[in-house]
């Protein structure tokens, strides 16, 4: 099989890496550049959990061609973090037990942190639509809503990673 | 078999690209191709994908806009010219899926999606294809046998500016608030002169394989007032000559009996 | 979230000076999941992983005439194709682990597929890509067969025959009943003793546990000759001594790391994925992922299982249930997984948690062909008290009572006898029904504000009836009482010829409603006969030193 080149920003340093054809950009972030952080939840776009921001909007990345982000800006979870101090958002989910078995959580923070870059300030009903492609099964969206309300009082629009 | 994937810069090499296999399919936004290669669909090998900039871009000309076969439905749901369009687009996925999710690929979308379509049948729009010298084709001829255009390259949809605001308007049912897959949707565009509907267009979306029109709605509500007996009769005549689907969302019985609750309160005007 | 504490309420049986109870805290993996470095089976990356993808059937039930590998094993990419063949011990039933339950599913099935999607064969492949081409390429030559998807269509003469190793449809209880039965008290005495006698009829359709990670394991050569296994089990030792079971490996073999579980909800404890995972490693000597995708999981999942009931009370026009009948099926699907222990915990459960001095009950599992049923949430338990807690506010309806007040009634209370014969203690459902109802702003009466779980229990209410109606309904033969694993261990699994019989019980009887077969009590009481032998006494201290679990009882007996 043939496999082709391509380069691009993964949480701000660069990568070059040899993609397959018809290879989606989940299991080149994993596989191939070893960013563990996006999830495998159904290859299909229903479940959110892949979901990562190119060029800062939320895509999912299951259904992203790799070779299509050729020169963009990727981020995930994996670099929500500046340096050993949480992201606001991380610190929300963690107080506001909105990660139970944690599984939908890098999909939902990057939903959520697509949201607060452009509305520092939202409303309960943007929060949930910002959501609404990610699914939890577990903690029944409250907490996940509150944590990131509370993460946007806390600042969490400020640009962290 | 594994995929391969041709990459043009230029309409007319995609579109032959795509014409000249039956195993090839279009790249759009991915959220159909990109899940049918996840699935190991084995019914195509080749993905054609095109780096034109002015595949995705959206254009007034007329009496209406040519919006392009790339656009987004983010990009939609943004647009000044297409705000009448844009709570159509705001209901297709959540923000990840409207990122991506094209108009070309709305069309072609199956099963319970595909409801930015139904507002586009509404409407009455063209379907601009690659190499047909300019003519579009009529979107209730193109969804009525549209597999036969799948190796043809949509380029862009010629959708007319509704006369009136209020004239247009779109509900998607679904039981996952505030996102889920439709029970049904439905778009109507009513125009009105003298007080009364002329040329009613109504379009269903998962109440058959493709989006429909509504002709017992229409006959019902043209050249009437849009009064309390016209809804009534309209709603009454809700399912006429459908036979709607069962599948994993909902029972044909179930669309049949709510398709003319729905129709009614979306011309009665009612918010829920 | 706040979190209202009702402290009032059962005071004196409470430690309220601790330190971590009743107080927030943080999970421990709280920060390996906001930081998305919880290790999930699948976040483990290996240099030359191979992938697994099931050939599957297509028919919810067919003979296998034959299975052709040869042009998948040519496609490109393909290391190695498995088949039934090639599993050492390919019968296995996940309770022989618990001593309960004949082994009746292979891993990999060779004569016949019971549900769609059952696998057949399994291809193990460079990429999951080329594990899907040759999927696609595994030509099986298919005999369809009836199916049958109810289960009471199931239980029925002439009935397509699911499972063979339980020819009846439905599985056999402690070597000797085709169904687990309940029996308490004389319910056709109460029926008569009552003003009323209310029926309803129930069901539950079949709930996926749709976890967001999907089940999966990946499987590699380690050191030692061992294998190690990542996996999102939900049940590490159960889908470890199965694989040993499977593979005829000793479980010392075996390195299995599991415990952070992408969502489980009782659905991911089949221990279907490591035993190929580990198989394909064996074969292959190459890491082995095997994971369903999402169409998989809905599909082939095992999900909680369908359940039907039917309820009948024997109600006084006062509100006081004095017999309560059920006639309960579970929709195992193809296969046993957990649904026979479903029920045996279902039916400790019954009458629900009321006092009624009549309890019948007779729950059948039963093999359809439908997905295998497994375990989820409530495990056993949902699906009858949805339809205790539907017959209730119909009983309410019926006798025009409060459906609060109702419950209350019959709430039981500590030191009251249930049907399993077993005081209750610890009870609270008087105290729930009162705090809802307010909360509800729901009136209900004086006399229900004042009833206490701790007030008017025990007694004569602590009594085990002095006439229980027992019957030989559903006996069958051939089938060893006792202790099922040894059955199925002996050296040659179970042979179609040396197959127990179910005795055909239902060629003579009408099917459905069941529940409205009168049933006979074997042993009339004579008036002055003496009671049946008193079970030992039991206080509260008693019962905790008897103990035994609800399963290993059928061990003991």
């Amino acid at each position: 099989m043939a496999k082709k080149p391509i380069q691009f920003h993964l949480n701000g340093s660069e990568k070059a890496i040899f993609v397959e054809e018809g290879q989606n950009l989940l299991d080149v972030i994993r596989r191939g550049v070893g960013d563990l952080t996006p999830k495998y939840g159904c290859g299909q776009g229903t479940c959110g959990t892949c979901t990562v921001l190119i060029d800062g909007k939320p895509h999912l990345s299951c259904l992203t061609l790799a070779e299509t982000i050729e020169g963009r800006q990727v981020s995930t979870t994996g670099g929500l973090q500046r340096g050993a101090e949480l992201h606001p958002l991380q610190k929300a989910f963690m107080e506001g037990f909105a990660a139970q078995c944690g599984y939908c959580t890098p999909g939902m923070l990057m939903a959520a942190k697509a949201l607060l870059d452009k509305n520092p300030n939202p409303s309960r009903d943007e929060v949930v639509e910002a959501i609404s492609g990610n699914i939890c099964r577990c903690t029944g969206y409250e907490p996940i809503i509150n944590a990131i309300l509370e993460a946007a009082k806390a600042g969490g629009a400020r640009r962290y990673g | 078999m594994p995929v391969r994937v041709e990459t043009y810069d230029r309409t007319e090499d995609a579109a032959r690209a795509l014409s000249s296999s039956r195993s090839a399919r279009f790249l759009g936004g991915g959220t159909l191709v990109m899940r049918a290669v996840n699935a190991g669909d084995q019914s195509f090998d080749t993905i054609v994908r095109l780096r034109d900039p002015s595949f995705s871009t959206i254009r007034s000309e007329g009496d209406g806009y040519t919006v392009g076969a790339g656009v987004t439905m983010a990009a939609v749901a943004q647009s000044r010219d297409l705000a009448f369009l844009a709570p159509v687009a705001r209901v297709v996925g959540g923000p990840a899926i409207r990122n991506m999710a094209t108009v070309g690929g709305n069309l072609f979308a199956t099963g319970n999606y595909g409801d930015f379509t139904v507002a586009l049948l509404a409407l009455g729009a063209t379907v601009n294809l690659a190499g047909s010298s300019g003519r579009g084709i009529p979107i209730d001829d193109f969804l009525r046998d549209r597999e036969r255009h799948a190796t043809s390259l949509v380029l862009s949809v010629t959708v007319p500016r509704p006369r009136e605001a209020g004239a247009f308007r779109f509900l998607k049912v679904s039981r996952v608030k505030p996102k889920g897959v439709s029970v049904m949707s439905i778009a109507t565009y009513l125009p009105q002169s003298g007080g009364r509907v002329q040329g009613a267009r109504v379009a269903y979306g998962s109440m058959a394989p493709h989006p429909v029109r509504a002709t017992g709605v229409e006959r019902a509500l043209d050249g009437q007032a849009l009064d309390a007996a016209a809804i009534d009769r309209a709603a009454a005549a809700a399912t006429q000559g459908l036979n709607p689907p069962t599948d994993a969302i909902a029972s044909g019985w179930y669309r049949t009996e709510v398709a003319g609750v729905h129709l009614k309160r979306l011309l009665a005007g009612e918010r829920r | 979230m706040t979190i209202e504490f009702r402290k009032e309420y059962f005071a004196d049986e409470r430690d309220d000076n601790l330190n971590e109870i009743g107080k927030p805290t943080q999970r421990q993996d709280a920060l390996g999941h906001v930081t998305g470095r919880s290790p999930f089976f699948d976040d483990h990356l290996f240099d030359g992983l191979l992938h697994i993808r099931c050939v599957r059937s297509p028919h919810h039930h067919a003979r296998i005439r034959r299975i052709d590998t040869s042009e998948a094993e040519r496609m490109p990419g393909v290391v190695r194709i498995i088949t039934g063949r090639d599993v050492p011990q390919n019968l296995n039933t996940l309770l022989s682990l618990l001593d309960f339950g004949i082994d009746d599913e292979p891993l990999l099935s060779e004569k016949k597929v019971s549900y769609k999607g059952e696998p057949v064969a399994a291809v193990v492949a460079e990429s999951e890509r080329a594990a899907r081409d040759a999927v696609a390429k595994v030509r099986v030559d298919w005999e369809e067969l009836p199916a049958v998807f109810d289960v009471e269509e199931a239980v029925k003469p002439g009935a397509p025959v699911v499972n063979d190793i339980y020819p009846g449809n439905l599985f056999i209880y402690h070597g000797k009943y085709d169904h687990q039965k309940l029996r308490f008290g004389d319910v056709e005495a109460g029926f008569r003793q009552a003003d009323q006698v209310i029926e309803g009829r129930y069901q539950m359709s079949p709930i996926e546990q749709a976890p967001t990670e999907t089940c999966g394991a990946i499987a590699a050569p380690e050191t030692n000759d061992r294998y190690v296994v990542y996996t999102s089990t939900q049940a590490l030792f159960f889908s470890l001594d199965t694989t040993s079971k499977l593979l005829k490996t000793p479980s010392n073999r075996l390195h299995f790391i599991g415990g952070t579980v992408g969502g489980g909800f009782g659905g991911k404890v089949d221990s279907l994925h490591e035993p190929l995972a580990v198989l394909g490693t064996m074969l292959t000597g190459r890491p082995c992922k095997y994971i369903f995708d999402r169409e998989e999981e809905m599909q082939v999942g095992a999900p909680r299982g369908a359940e039907r009931w039917y309820i009948r009370d024997g109600v006084m026009n006062d509100g006081r249930i004095v017999a309560r009948k059920f006639i309960g099926y579970f929709d195992s699907g193809a296969y046993t997984r957990l649904s026979s222990y479903a029920i045996i915990k279902g039916v400790g459960h019954l009458p629900g948690p009321y006092t009624i001095p009549n309890v019948y009950a007779d729950v059948y599992c039963v093999f359809t062909n439908r997905t295998p049923a497994t375990a989820m949430r409530g495990f056993g338990i949902t699906g009858v008290d949805f339809a205790i807690e539907a017959h209730m506010d119909k009983v309410a309806h019926a006798v025009n009572m409060d459906p609060i007040e109702l419950r209350i009634l019959n709430a039981y209370r500590d030191g009251d006898m249930k049907a399993h014969r077993r005081l209750a203690k610890n009870t609270a459902l008087i105290e729930c029904c009162q705090v809802a109802a307010e909360k509800a702003q729901w009136p209900i009466s004086q006399k229900a504000r004042q009833a206490s779980s701790l007030r008017e229990g025990g007694g004569e209410r602590a009594k085990i009836p002095n006439f229980t109606a027992i019957d030989q309904n559903g006996l069958v033969t051939g089938f060893t009482a006792g202790n099922y694993a040894r059955k199925a261990k002996r050296s040659e699994p179970a042979a179609p010829q040396s197959l127990p019989t179910q005795t055909p019980r239902h060629d003579s009887v009408p099917v459905a409603p069941r529940y409205e077969q009168p049933v006979r009590p074997q042993h009339q009481p004579a008036a002055s006969a003496p009671p049946p032998p008193a079970p030992p006494a039991q206080t509260a201290s008693d019962a905790r030193r008897t103990r035994f679990s609800s399963i290993s009882g059928l061990r003991r007996r």
